[in-house]
């Protein structure tokens, strides 16, 4: 699996009522990253949670799910 | 092509019922719709059934011929239409479109489904098995975690806030509280709809619809011969169905349903109406965000408005533009394979003047708009007085 490098949070969501499959990951942050080139990756954020437009690095893949972790809050206008 | 009448409408009351299986729900739908025609089991020439989910709910497979055999047809085309949520407006469609063309004359389309024997969790997971398995489903999404991912991209860009999503709670259980077939007859306050249980953020459990066992028929034919049938006929005015990706990340903007874009337009057209035109729409509130959506994509407020609008009341009963008279999913219940079906049975009771102590004095053209999963698949039907 190749790293997905940085991107930013297009949207995001933190999921409290899970599929049978991750009824113990529960709360998990969950959101669509806009990768650097445009391809947006649905995703989940561990550690820290991201916002709309904050910056993220991609972190490792597990069963085939990409993780990030949040790297830069967006600039607040 | 043919113009088409609706000439008999049938549902069950939606809610949880441990005692009935999806085969009774459907056959006493199917049934009443006959009944409600004037028409006989053996006059009917093709069946068509909406259903997303039989097989994995309760393990039935073949079902359309399964339910219509119990409904006493027998020997004709009888099909499954599967578009998530928006089955039964699929099935719509194409028997609509079949009969216009005038391959049958008297059809009847069903909706059923059968959610509540299994547990929330197991419910949830088979709903998602509408959305993308190998990418977003995988990653954790739920479908209210996909439309809450909507919801805060929406209030990101337009300023949509959490009392206007919970403000389409509160109407739609105003609504259903005073509809006799719907699943949650309860008048909820803002107060409490703000402080639901989270469910996906920002989405609590009052922004969510409902899970539902229930059904829904309609019996149509050509409108030339809707008089042997009904003294009420309504007419089907306008009816599309479009699609578009099933996955969230393959969309442009998710704030907007392309697909809901490109059939109220098709719709419009084949009706020759605009949107400023209809009066009243059942629209497909699986969440309070989908509500908001629907009413900007379908052209009753400019983008970025159907937040506001619905706080300020556009959407109630007695608004300028009544939106979800029945309750709507969230009232009203979401059998997702009976709720288009069920959108066109409110959407004529509401012309036929029969809609009791929610009914509408401006009543002659409403629209009805089923969706499927986030988008991937929309129907609408224009329907109006004949």
């Amino acid at each position: 699996m190749n790293d997905l490098g940085s991107g930013t949070v297009y949207t995001e969501t933190v999921v409290y009522s899970p599929p049978e499959a991750y009824v113990n990951d529960v709360p998990y942050q969950l959101a669509i990253v806009e990768l650097t080139g445009g391809r947006r990756v649905t995703g989940r954020v561990d550690g820290e949670r991201a916002q709309i437009g904050d910056s993220v690095k991609f972190a490792e893949f597990r069963n085939n799910v990409a993780f990030f972790r949040k790297t830069i809050t967006r600039q607040q206008s | 092509m043919r113009p088409v009448a609706v000439v008999g409408i049938g549902k069950t009351a939606f809610g949880a019922f441990p005692d009935r299986d999806l085969r009774s729900l459907a056959v006493e739908a199917g049934q009443k719709a006959l009944e409600n025609g004037h028409a006989d089991a053996s006059q009917v020439e093709a069946f068509y059934l909406g259903n997303f989910a039989g097989p994995s709910f309760v393990g039935q497979n073949h079902l359309a011929p399964y339910i219509s055999s119990a409904i006493g047809i027998n020997g004709v085309p009888a099909t499954r239409f599967e578009a998530a949520c928006a089955s039964s407006g699929s099935a719509f469609f194409h028997a609509a479109s079949a009969v216009a063309a005038g391959l049958y004359d008297v059809v009847l389309v069903a909706g059923v489904e059968k959610m509540t024997s299994q547990p929330t969790p197991k419910v949830t997971e088979i709903l998602a098995g509408a959305g993308d398995l190998c990418g977003e489903v995988r990653a954790g999404a739920t479908f209210p975690a996909l439309f809450a991912m909507i919801a805060r991209r929406h209030m990101y860009q337009y300023g949509t806030t959490r009392e206007q999503l919970a403000s389409v709670a509160v109407k739609n259980h105003q609504n259903g509280a005073k509809n006799p077939l719907a699943h949650m007859r309860k008048v909820i306050t803002m107060e409490q709809a703000l402080a639901g249980k989270p469910i996906a953020e920002p989405l609590t459990v009052y922004d969510c619809s409902l899970i539902s066992d229930g059904a829904a028929a309609v019996l149509i034919v050509p409108l030339e011969r809707a008089s042997e049938f009904t003294d009420k006929p309504v007419r089907v005015l306008g009816v599309a169905q479009t699609s578009d990706n099933v996955a969230l990340d393959e969309k442009d903007d998710i704030t907007t349903f392309r697909a809901v874009k490109t059939s109220a337009e098709k719709a419009y057209k084949m009706a020759g109406v605009q949107a400023s035109d209809i009066q009243f729409a059942e629209v497909h509130d699986c969440f309070t965000i989908a509500e908001i959506i629907a009413i900007e994509d379908l052209g009753f407020v400019p983008k970025g408005q159907g937040g506001p609008y619905s706080l300020a009341g556009g959407t109630c009963l007695n608004g300028e533009r009544p939106v979800n008279t029945s309750g709507g999913l969230k009232s009203k219940g979401h059998p997702v394979g009976a709720t288009g079906v069920g959108q066109i049975c409110d959407v004529v009771q509401q012309i036929r003047g029969e809609a009791g102590e929610r009914q509408l004095k401006r009543n002659t053209l409403g629209l009805a708009q089923n969706l499927g999963g986030s988008g991937a698949t929309s129907v609408i039907t224009i329907l109006g007085a004949a």
